[in-house]
């Protein structure tokens, strides 16, 4: 019961925080907004028992991303200007609620075979065994290390100067 | 009040993409279209935990866990891009002073 009203409170922060992130007149307050909305989805994974999840969020997502974000607000900011919607609003928005109303109503009348089953708990030490086994996941996670380690050198290459 | 199952999440993270869509479509500015997109790839990161924890197949096998693993994998690729993408930002934002989507139009027929 007590998860029920942590998930309602959690999901309400999301989306408030997601829809500020749009409609903030300010990009750096876009930003803060952001990692709000970072941390009620961290508090989400906790309440579907994926505690390593939300750390790893809390690390990636806000310690990591939201500073590159900020750090690329700072370089680029054109106070003037703030954050304006484009020509395309309207067209936009009726395609985001026609997705929206196709995925909520394919999601609702499907009949998942879920399991209310609390004790299967994936413990972080499962993640580890599925990621590093030969027969799990080692190969991705090897060329999930190799695509980040292009992704510096390729970041560095397009922002140094000649 | 009926109590919070898969399609609550399902429904959650629906509705955390379509605004995340909605503001890469409509936003100008580069950076707030970077944000959106961080913004989708977290409403699709709640739908994997979610058939995570609720779709568990009988008999347990190893599958189990895949929904956590996706998302560590989703996660990475979305830091990957952040970087790549500020820096092709600041990279924009050098040549031509300007972060506004619509004036760099340089490859427009």
């Amino acid at each position: 019961m007590s998860l029920d009203v942590a998930f309602w409170i959690l999901a309400a922060l999301c989306v408030g925080t997601a829809l500020a992130v749009i409609f903030a007149k300010d990009i750096f307050h876009a930003a803060l907004f952001l990692i709000v909305c970072f941390f009620g989805v961290a508090g989400i994974y906790v309440t579907l028992n994926a505690d390593f999840l939300a750390a790893v969020q809390v690390l990636v997502y806000i310690g990591a991303v939201s500073v590159l974000l900020i750090f690329g607000i700072m370089l680029t900011r054109d106070p003037s200007k703030g954050s304006p919607a484009g020509k395309l609003r309207l067209p936009a928005i009726v395609v985001a609620l026609a997705l929206m109303g196709v995925m909520i109503g394919s999601m609702i009348t499907f009949d998942w075979q879920t399991t209310a089953d609390t004790s299967k708990m994936v413990s972080t030490e499962e993640i580890a065994g599925l990621l590093f086994d030969e027969n799990g996941y080692v190969m991705t996670f090897e060329i999930a290390g190799l695509m980040l380690l292009a992704a510096i050198v390729g970041a560095i290459v397009l922002v140094r100067k000649e | 009040m009926m109590s919070v199952g898969l399609e609550h999440y399902l429904v959650l993270s629906a509705v955390l993409f379509c605004i995340g869509l909605y503001g890469a479509l409509v936003k100008r500015n580069t950076v707030v279209i970077l944000m959106c997109i961080e913004i989708m790839l977290n409403a699709v990161n709640i739908a994997l935990v979610a058939f995570a924890r609720y779709l568990v197949p009988e008999p347990p096998d190893p599958v189990v866990y895949s929904g956590q693993i996706f998302v560590i994998f989703v996660m990475v690729v979305a830091a990957a891009e952040a970087a790549v993408g500020l820096a092709l930002i600041v990279s924009i934002y050098r040549s031509r002073r300007t972060v506004d989507a619509t004036e760099i139009d340089l490859m427009k027929g």
